[in-house]
């Protein structure tokens, strides 16, 4: 009889033991995330991530591509902010399908409040989908939320040495966005040191200088777009 | 702070393998995080402490092993250590790397009662 609960001790085992666990601590995100590329896949739709610190110009430049390309693509968003709903109005006002996640006290969007997002949004096939993760650099970078690529976005306001400061995020990106070249005139910011730092940490870093306010540089911004939509592996 | 996600992620890992194993108290976990796995020690320490509470990870001894950054240069095809991201090959210079090691975030393993 077992001295434990004094029952045969048939059914259940007693005492210490080892349990071998060996599981990737992300792999519940993981598994969301690959569920939601499936999707996209499915549809033929290029998912963005859009990642950056708050106020580097996300919604701005969302805005403008919006305005711009409206008629030659299909879009929508999701905006995932911590409080307000600001930034999905923007996008509303533009006359784009948005929904918006408010993730309250958490700092970053995860695959599953993407998969839920879907549910309500059914985007269209072959479009494009952006999804603007919580202003945040540390982070989103340990989320995959199933995108295509992930865009990180720093302003020439925040200072040339921001790569190193935030390694992980530009290492897991494949496109940078400079914005505001604008206010370049104004700042102690040079784009040859961002770009060395940022291609330090990865070298297959594709960087793209533009300005929201004044329009510099978006036309490159919208090739990239179309070319990644006329993609042959996503025709 | 990602790292109160990560803990949460490992206290529903160890709880289910918990339960399948049929016990009901966690006392050992020995987990894997790479030094460039992105978690900060302190908000990690901090989190922790905060979220197993009323867990059955309340009073589980924690082993954490911490395997060292290791990048190989595509140039010189030679490995080495790095301690960050943007950390030059040390014969060449360059930044044509392949991070090899110090990415882990895995539980490994549990002693349960
Ligand atoms: N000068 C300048 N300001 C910009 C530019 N793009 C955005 N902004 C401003 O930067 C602020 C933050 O932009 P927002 O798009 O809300 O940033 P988000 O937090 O990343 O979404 C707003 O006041 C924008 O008007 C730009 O190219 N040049
Ligand atoms: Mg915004
Ligand atoms: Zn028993
Ligand atoms: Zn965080
Ligand atoms: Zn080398």
């Amino acid at each position: 009889m077992c001295a434990t609960c004094g029952c045969d001790g048939q059914d259940h085992v007693h005492g210490k033991r080892i349990v071998d666990v060996e599981q990737d601590i992300l792999h519940q995100n993981n598994l969301l995330a690959e569920r939601n590329r499936g999707y996209f896949e499915a549809k033929n739709i290029l998912a963005l991530n859009l990642v950056s610190s708050p106020g580097s110009g996300k919604t701005t430049l969302l805005e403008r591509t919006l305005t711009d390309l409206k008629g030659q693509l299909d879009f929508c968003v999701i905006e995932g902010d911590q409080q307000t709903t600001n930034d999905a109005d923007r996008i509303h006002a533009t006359g784009t399908k948005v929904t918006q996640i408010n993730t309250g006290k958490g700092c970053h969007l995860d695959s599953q409040m993407i998969s839920h997002a879907l549910q309500g949004l059914k985007p269209k096939e072959n479009s494009i989908m952006f999804i603007e993760n919580v202003g945040n650099l540390v982070c989103p970078a340990m989320f995959d939320l199933g995108e295509k690529e992930r865009v990180v976005i720093i302003s020439v306001t925040e200072g040339d040495d921001k790569p190193l400061k935030y390694p992980d995020m530009f290492f897991s990106s494949t496109l940078c966005i400079v914005n505001k070249t604008d206010l370049l005139p104004y700042v102690p910011f040079s784009i040859e040191k961002v770009k060395e730092n940022a291609l330090k940490i990865n070298k297959d870093l594709h960087i793209i200088e533009v300005s929201c306010t004044n329009g510099d540089g978006l036309q490159e911004w919208y090739s990239w777009l179309k070319s990644k939509v006329l993609a042959p592996e996503t025709v | 702070m990602h790292e109160l996600s990560i803990v949460m992620s490992i206290i529903e890992i160890a709880t289910k393998q918990m339960e399948g194993a049929d016990a009901s108290i966690i006392e050992e976990i020995e987990l894997e995080i790479g030094a460039l796995s992105g978690v900060e020690e302190n908000s990690f320490e901090f989190a922790w402490n905060q979220a197993v509470k009323n867990t059955p990870l309340k009073n589980a001894i924690r082993k954490i092993h911490k395997p060292e950054g290791i990048a190989t240069c595509l140039d010189c095809m030679i490995d080495f250590s790095i301690q960050q991201l943007y950390d030059p090959c040390p014969v060449c210079g360059g930044h044509f790397l392949n991070i090899k090691n110090g990415k882990e975030l895995k539980v490994k393993s549990l002693v349960v009662n």
